[in-house]
C-alpha cells in the first residue's frame, strides 16, 4: 500500500499535497451542504452496490464501480457550478454524474440498457454517462480520449466568452496514452478552463502505477506542460473540495487548466469481468477499506458537529427508498425498440 | 433470426464433436491452448522472442493466453506496457528492426487503432522505404469480436489491415491454424496482423501432434458440396458449417471455404469451387461497404465470371456502430438464418 496522499502532507518536489487539516478549516460549505455532500456519496455506494448484485443475479451484463471514488468525486462535484459547468467523465465517475444531475433512475436504464435510457437509449456499455442537458459528454471505450476533447470543449466557452469551466476525469493508466498528453499540452498552451482530474487508483486493471509510469506521483506529469499539479488523498472529500475550489477558480479567472490528482482505491474488481484476486492481496484491499471515503467523510462532518446518527440514518432510509425506486422502475421499463438499432447513424 | 451466443456455443458443442471423431498423431486442445503451445515453444527455442502487452504478465491477458508466461520467462521477456498501444507498437517496430522477435498483444482490435500510424505508416512499409536494408517482422496478436461490448469495443477491422501491403493477416478459426500460423508469424521476416476472437477461444480441435508450422497462405475447403460456396473466415466459418449443416437437412450441399489469410488473398481455391458450384455467399461480421467480401466477390467475378449462375451473395453486419443492448446487438450482427437465406437466394 502506498502511503503517498494517506492523509499526511507530503512534500514533492513540483507539486503539492494539500494538509487535511486545511480542509476543515477556511470551509466555505454550511452544515446542510456538507449532509447533502454525504448523502450523494450514500447514493452513489448504495446505486453501484445495487448494480453489482443485479449483475450477480444476470439482469446486468456488466458493471463498473466508482465504490472508493466517491469521496474524490463529491469533493470535487462541489467546487464546480453544475448549472453552467461541463463534465466529462470517465466510467467511475457516478457520483459525480448523480450530482450534476443525473438520477438512479437514468443510471439503472442504462445499467439494465432499457427503452428510455437517457443516456444512450441503450446503445452505450453501462459506465459511459451522457447527457447534452445536463452538459455531461459521453466518453467512448477507449481510455483517454476524454483528455483530448475537454480542451476543445473549453476552447468553445472560451471563444464565446462564456464563464465556463469543464471537468474531465481519468485513470491514472490513462495518463500513458497520448491522449492524456496532447490534452494537457493544448489546454495549457490556450490557458483553457479545464480541470484535469486523475483518479488514482494504483491500478489499472492488474497493472500498478510503477509499471504505467516513471514519475512517483501523477501530479508531477503538470511540470511538463506548466501548470500546477496538486495532489489530494481522495479520501477526504474536503480536502478534495478545496483542491478543486481552487483550480476552478484559477479557470474561471483564466489563467488556465490545474491537473489535480486524487489518491484513491477501488474497493472492487477492475469490472464484473475481473477477478482481482491475481494482483493484489486481501491485505491490501482490506487496509484501504479501512479508509473509506464514506467513513472518512462522516468522522469530518461529526468532528465539524455537522451529522448526527439520527441524520444519517434518515439519508440511509431516503437512499435505500431511491434505489429501490430506480431498480424496480429500470426492471418493470421495456426493451429498446428494435428499431433504435439503427437509428442516430446521421444526423441528417 | 440473427445469431445469439447460445447458437455460437451449440456450433462450438458441434465442431468439438466433430473433431473427437479423428485421432492418429492428433491432440485435441483448446484455440487458447493452440495459442499458447506456439507462443511457448518458440519463446523457448528464439531467447529474441518477447511479449508485450498491457496486462499479459500477472493477469495473463485479458483472453488469458499469456497466463503464467511472465513467470516461466521473467519481466524482461513478457513485459506488461503502459496504456499506450501507439508507443507498444512503436517500441516492437524498433526492436523488431534491431534484431528482437516482439509478439505484441493489443486487447481488442478496436484499440488497434491507436497504434495504426505505427503499423500501416511504418511497420507495413520498413522493409521497402529501407530497399530491404531492414526488416521489421514483429507479430501483433488482437482480438475481433462483439458480445454487449458496445460501439466502440466491438468492431472487426480486418479488412482494413488485409488493404494495406506490407502487412499480412492472418484470421485463423481453428485451434490447428491458430498455433500454426502464429509459429510461421514468429519465424518470418514480415509483420503479421494476427487476429484471433473474442468468442471462440474455448473452441476446440485436433492439432498435430510435435512441432508443425503452417505457410501464411491458402484457403482451406472445410467441408466439400456441390451445389453453393459458402466463403468466410473466423468465427465466420464456424458460422458457415453451421449453416451448411443445417442446409444438408434440406438437400442443399454447400461448399465451406474458410479464408484464413486475409492477405495475400487466395481467391484460386473459392474460383476453382465456384467453377464446381456455380454459386457463392460470401459472410463476415464487418460490415459490407468497402469490406473484404467486397474484395473476394470483385476477384471471383474477375476469374469465374463465367462460372457464375447467379449474382454472389453477401452477408454482413447491418451498418450501424454496435449497440449494447442485447436485443439491438443480435439484430445487427448476422446469424446462420441469414447466411441460410444468402444461400437461398442464389438457387
Ligand atoms: C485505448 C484502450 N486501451 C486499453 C483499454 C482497456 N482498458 C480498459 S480500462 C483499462 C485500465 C484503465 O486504468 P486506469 O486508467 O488506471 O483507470 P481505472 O480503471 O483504474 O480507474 C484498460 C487497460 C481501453 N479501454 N482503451
Ligand atoms: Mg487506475
Amino acid at each position: 500500500m502506498t502511503s503517498v496522499g494517506s492523509g499526511g502532507t507530503a512534500t514533492i518536489p513540483g507539486i503539492r499535497a494539500e494538509a487535511p487539516d486545511a480542509a476543515t478549516s477556511n470551509l466555505d460549505l454550511d452544515h446542510g451542504q456538507l449532509r447533502a455532500m454525504f448523502e450523494l456519496m450514500l447514493l452513489a455506494r448504495a446505486l453501484d452496490e445495487r448494480t453489482w448484485l443485479l449483475n450477480r443475479a444476470g439482469r446486468v451484463s456488466f458493471a463498473i464501480s466508482g465504490q472508493g471514488h466517491e469521496g474524490a468525486q463529491a469533493g470535487l462535484g462541489y467546487a464546480f457550478d453544475t448549472s453552467k459547468d461541463w463534465l466529462h467523465p470517465y466510467y467511475r465517475d457516478l457520483t459525480l454524474v448523480l450530482h450534476w444531475g443525473m438520477t438512479p433512475r437514468d443510471v439503472m436504464l442504462m445499467n439494465l440498457s432499457r427503452k428510455g435510457d437517457p443516456n444512450s437509449g441503450g446503445r452505450q456499455m453501462p459506465g459511459h454517462y451522457g447527457s447534452r442537458r445536463l452538459r455531461i459528454v459521453s466518453s467512448s471505450s477507449p481510455v483517454a480520449t476524454q483528455i483530448a476533447q475537454a480542451p476543445g470543449i473549453a476552447l468553445a466557452s472560451k471563444l464565446r466568452g462564456e464563464d465556463v469551466v469543464t471537468l474531465t476525469c481519468v485513470g491514472e493508466g490513462g495518463t500513458s496514452e497520448g491522449d492524456f498528453h496532447e490534452g494537457l499540452n493544448w489546454a495549457s498552451i490556450h490557458r483553457l478552463p479545464v480541470v484535469f482530474c486523475v483518479q488514482n487508483n494504483h491500478y489499472a486493471i492488474s497493472v500498478p502505477m510503477e509499471k504505467q509510469m516513471a514519475v512517483r506521483h501523477v501530479a508531477e506529469r503538470a511540470a511538463a506542460y506548466n501548470m500546477p499539479g496538486v495532489q489530494v488523498d481522495g479520501t477526504d472529500a474536503l480536502a478534495v473540495y478545496r483542491a478543486a475550489r481552487e483550480a476552478v477558480a484559477r479557470a474561471r479567472r483564466g489563467d488556465g487548466p490545474t491537473l489535480l490528482e486524487t489518491v484513491v482505491y477501488r474497493f472492487t474488481p477492475h469490472s464484473s469481468d475481473d477477478d482481482d484476486r491475481s494482483y493484489r492481496s486481501r491485505e491490501e484491499v482490506e487496509e484501504w477499506k479501512a479508509r473509506d471515503p464514506l467513513i472518512v467523510t462522516r468522522q469530518r462532518l461529526q468532528a465539524l458537529g455537522a451529522l448526527t446518527d439520527e441524520q444519517e440514518a434518515e439519508m440511509q432510509s431516503r437512499v435505500k427508498a431511491s434505489v429501490d425506486d430506480a431498480t424496480d422502475f429500470a426492471l418493470a421499463a421495456p426493451l429498446p425498440d428494435p428499431e433504435e438499432a439503427v437509428t442516430h447513424v446521421y444526423a441528417g | 433470426m440473427a445469431s445469439t451466443l447460445a447458437e455460437l456455443e451449440e456450433m462450438q458443442r458441434e465442431a468439438a464433436k466433430g473433431a473427437s471423431r479423428a485421432s492418429g498423431g492428433m491432440r485435441e486442445v483448446t484455440y487458447r491452448d493452440a495459442l499458447r503451445e506456439a507462443i511457448t515453444e518458440e519463446m523457448d527455442k528464439n531467447p529474441n522472442v518477447l511479449l508485450l502487452g498491457e496486462d499479459i504478465g500477472a493477469y495473463g491477458g485479458s483472453y488469458v493466453v499469456t497466463r503464467g508466461f511472465q513467470e516461466k520467462y521473467g519481466r524482461k521477456r513478457v513485459i506488461d506496457t503502459p496504456i499506450a498501444e501507439l508507443g507498444i507498437v512503436g517500441v516492437a517496430v524498433g526492436a523488431a528492426m534491431a534484431g528482437l522477435k516482439p509478439i505484441v498483444e493489443l486487447m481488442t482490435i478496436n484499440f488497434s487503432l491507436l497504434a495504426i500510424d505505427q503499423i500501416v505508416n511504418h511497420a507495413a512499409k520498413i522493409h521497402y522505404m529501407f530497399g530491404g536494408q531492414f526488416t521489421a517482422p514483429l507479430v501483433i496478436r488482437t482480438a475481433s469480436g462483439w458480445g454487449q461490448l458496445g460501439a466502440t469495443h466491438s468492431q472487426t477491422f480486418e479488412g482494413w489491415y488485409a488493404h494495406v501491403p506490407g502487412l499480412r493477416v492472418v484470421m485463423p478459426s481453428t485451434p490447428r491454424d491458430a498455433k500454426g500460423f502464429l509459429k510461421a508469424a514468429v519465424q518470418g521476416n514480415d509483420p503479421v496482423m494476427f487476429i484471433e476472437h473474442s468468442l471462440i477461444y474455448r473452441n476446440r480441435g485436433l492439432i498435430p501432434d510435435g512441432e508443425y508450422i503452417l505457410p501464411l497462405e491458402g484457403a482451406e475447403v472445410r467441408k466439400e458440396g456441390s451445389d453453393v460456396t459458402i466463403v468466410s473466415w473466423s468465427r465466420g466459418a464456424i458460422l458457415a458449417m453451421g449453416a451448411a449443416d443445417e442446409l444438408e437437412r434440406e438437400g442443399i450441399s454447400s461448399e465451406v471455404i474458410d479464408m484464413r489469410v486475409l492477405r495475400p488473398l487466395d481467391i484460386d481455391t473459392v474460383a476453382k469451387s465456384v467453377a464446381k458450384t456455380n454459386r457463392l455467399v460470401i459472410v463476415e461480421e464487418s460490415w459490407r461497404t468497402m469490406g473484404l467480401g467486397a474484395e473476394i466477390a470483385a476477384a471471383v467475378q474477375e476469374v469465374a465470371f463465367d462460372d457464375l449462375d447467379a449474382p454472389i451473395g453477401r452477408v454482413g453486419s447491418i451498418e450501424v456502430p454496435m449497440p449494447y443492448a442485447r436485443n439491438l446487438e443480435r439484430i445487427i450482427i448476422p446469424g446462420k438464418d441469414e447466411v441460410i437465406q444468402a444461400v437461398k437466394a442464389t438457387l
